[in-house]
């Protein structure tokens, strides 16, 4: 019996492990060698090469530029989409009708594929037929006709950044909704009693009551933040933006890697982003860190 | 019977209740038009003309031009990229919840040495992008022979999809009874015909909202296919693409040879199975993710 059970858990362990460690686990650790090599182009030349591809990291400017724009979005990206989400979740309460509609309709940018979104979206920056010229038109603001969003240096991030919060907030809504169901409703019948209204109830009791969920949010949306590969790659053609306007580090590497082939070199990209995705996520944790209320 | 200064207050109490409800239909329904114009926008222009796409870019399309639809599908390609999409996440999808259950089971049910470390092996895997692995992971799609192959794009999607997945079976497997399996290893049945007999049939809920979860991922899966399946020197034909890349290449060809119609059409219809599936499974898509985002 028990002979039968260890064969058992062995080859039900084996397949997916093997597949697991081969394509996931192995390549995540090798990164962290590969990052101190040499190697370029085709030849499998493999030198060790010590903290230079860091120092070379240190001193180029298109790597700064575009951890600028992660660094941009890191700060931008969580503070908007928290306020619009929970603003939204706290208009749910106010007894409306018609919330599923509003819910299943918000939610749904969540689920589209970052392509249809950025080709969507692209759409709607056009100069020429674009729905926001469009409708700025319409508002009477002529001097932004046929205004390029995605083709002017000064608005091009901050175009897709508005895309990564109209994709993002409908999930983050949901979520603080879900919270709030949790939370007991004696606690707003007794700040009722005190003569609370909604918006002093939803700061001093709704967001202390919701505060895992705005913490998780936090390290999510850090997190994206970090990355943005796909609506940067779609919105700017696989560019950057011009000037590079639009550029983050994960872009920035894949053409390293896959246009240039300084393979050592753009891992060593990859690993710095790594270690301050770990340390924004220990220290965003930490932070936030507060005593739970217990109910 | 009320005093005059008692409904006059009264009056007014409702009056700025209604303008506050007002209120805040204006701004949910200005959302609501922020989320769905776009789409509808992009569905209407994708049955115009080229011509009305930019000379009426408000209109309405003076005739339906269903041959965008057409040149979209077979001259675009798009109905091949769809073809090499099912291909891949067909087998993919079906692989992913099978051995991510055998993985779930085992860590749920049984007590073995080094469990933890098989535990938490799966679970570091959900906290490192994807782009940390790209340069090793080309690399030993290469070694392999699986680079520009189904085959390799398949066993890629599966090992990225297991950690969540496995992470999200461990905890509704050990919320099953245990009484069935005791049941069936009384009557001498084996513990394959356990797991796959009794255990696999009652995590049927669970494996349709991972299940689902896995298909919006694998789907919009967008890093991926563009590095391991670009073919680049092998195809100059476009004809191995799955949809996201695909739509990626036609977009980017507009500014060589313009089609917005087609390519409207091309946005149409690829959005269409995401809204569908949204549509039907909306309650499991936002507790899963809502879920998941919890817990992980």
């Amino acid at each position: 019996m028990k002979y039968g059970q260890r064969t058992f858990i062995f080859t039900f362990l084996f397949i997916p492990v093997l597949v697991y460690v081969v394509f996931v686990a192995v390549p995540y650790l090798t990164s962290m060698a590969v990052a101190f090599t040499k190697w370029r182009g085709l030849s499998m030349n493999i030198t060790f090469n010590g903290f230079n591809n860091f120092i070379k990291l240190g001193n180029d400017e298109n790597f700064w530029n575009a951890l600028s724009h992660n660094g941009i979005a890191l700060i931008a990206l969580p503070i908007v989409i928290i306020i619009i989400s929970l603003f939204f979740a706290f208009l749910f309460t106010q007894g409306i009708r018609g919330n599923g509609f509003f819910r299943v309709a918000f939610f749904f940018p969540q689920v589209m594929s970052a392509i249809i979104v950025g080709v969507l979206w692209s759409f709607v920056y056009h100069p020429t037929i674009g729905m926001l010229n469009g409708f700025l038109g319409i508002l009477g603001v002529s001097s932004m006709k046929s205004f390029p969003w995605l083709g002017d240096p000064n608005t091009v991030f901050g175009a897709i950044l508005a895309v990564t919060v109209w994709q993002a907030v409908g999930f983050y809504m949901v979520l603080f909704i879900t919270g709030m169901e949790s939370i007991p409703p004696h606690f707003y019948e007794a700040a009722k009693l005190d003569g609370a209204n909604s918006i002093v109830m939803f700061i001093q009791i709704t967001i202390p009551m919701l505060w895992e969920s705005i913490r998780t949010a936090i390290v999510f949306l850090a997190l994206g933040a970090m990355d943005m590969y796909a609506i940067v790659m779609i919105m700017t053609n696989g560019s950057g933006g011009p000037s590079r306007a639009a550029d983050v580090v994960p872009r920035y590497m894949v053409e390293a890697a896959f246009q240039n082939g300084e393979w050592g070199y753009a891992t060593a990209m990859a690993v710095v982003l790594m270690l301050i995705i770990l340390i924004l996520s220990i220290l965003s944790l930490r932070f936030t860190q507060r005593e739970t209320l217990e109910f | 019977m009320a005093s005059p200064a008692f409904t006059q207050q009264n009056r007014k109490e409702r009056s700025t209740f209604t303008i506050w409800k007002a209120l805040i239909y204006v701004v949910l329904a200005f959302w609501a038009f922020m989320v769905i114009f776009p789409m509808l926008w992009a569905t209407i222009s994708s049955f115009k003309t080229d011509q009305e796409i930019f000379f009426s870019p408000w209109g309405l399309p003076g005739a339906l031009q269903w041959d965008n639809f057409a040149r979209a599908w077979t001259k675009a390609k798009l109905g091949i990229f769809f073809f090499n999409t099912i291909l891949v996440i067909i087998p993919a999808i079906g692989l992913t919840l099978l051995l991510s259950s055998m993985v779930a089971y085992v860590l749920a049910r049984f007590s073995f040495r080094g469990k933890q470390f098989v535990f938490y092996l799966f679970l570091t895997g959900m906290m490192f992008p994807i782009f940390l692995a790209l340069v090793p992971l080309y690399f030993v799609m290469q070694f392999s022979g699986l680079l520009n192959t189904f085959q390799g794009l398949i066993i890629v999607y599966v090992a990225f999809s297991l950690p969540f997945t496995v992470f999200f079976l461990t905890g509704f497997f050990k919320t099953l009874p245990t009484e069935l399996a005791e049941a069936a290893m009384m009557d001498g049945a084996s513990h394959y015909r356990i797991f796959f007999n009794v255990m696999l049939p009652l995590a049927a809920p669970a494996l349709v909202s991972v299940g689902i979860f896995n298909f919006l991922g694998q789907w919009n899966q967008f890093i991926l296919p563009n590095v391991l399946m670009s073919n680049v020197g092998l195809d100059e034909s476009q004809s191995r693409y799955v949809l996201s890349q695909g739509l990626y290449y036609l977009y980017g060809q507009q500014f060589y040879q313009s089609d917005w119609s087609g390519l409207f059409a091309a946005v149409t219809l690829v959005t269409i199975p995401t809204l569908v599936v949204y549509i039907l499974f909306h309650d499991r898509i936002e507790a899963g993710l809502t879920v998941g985002a919890l817990k992980g």
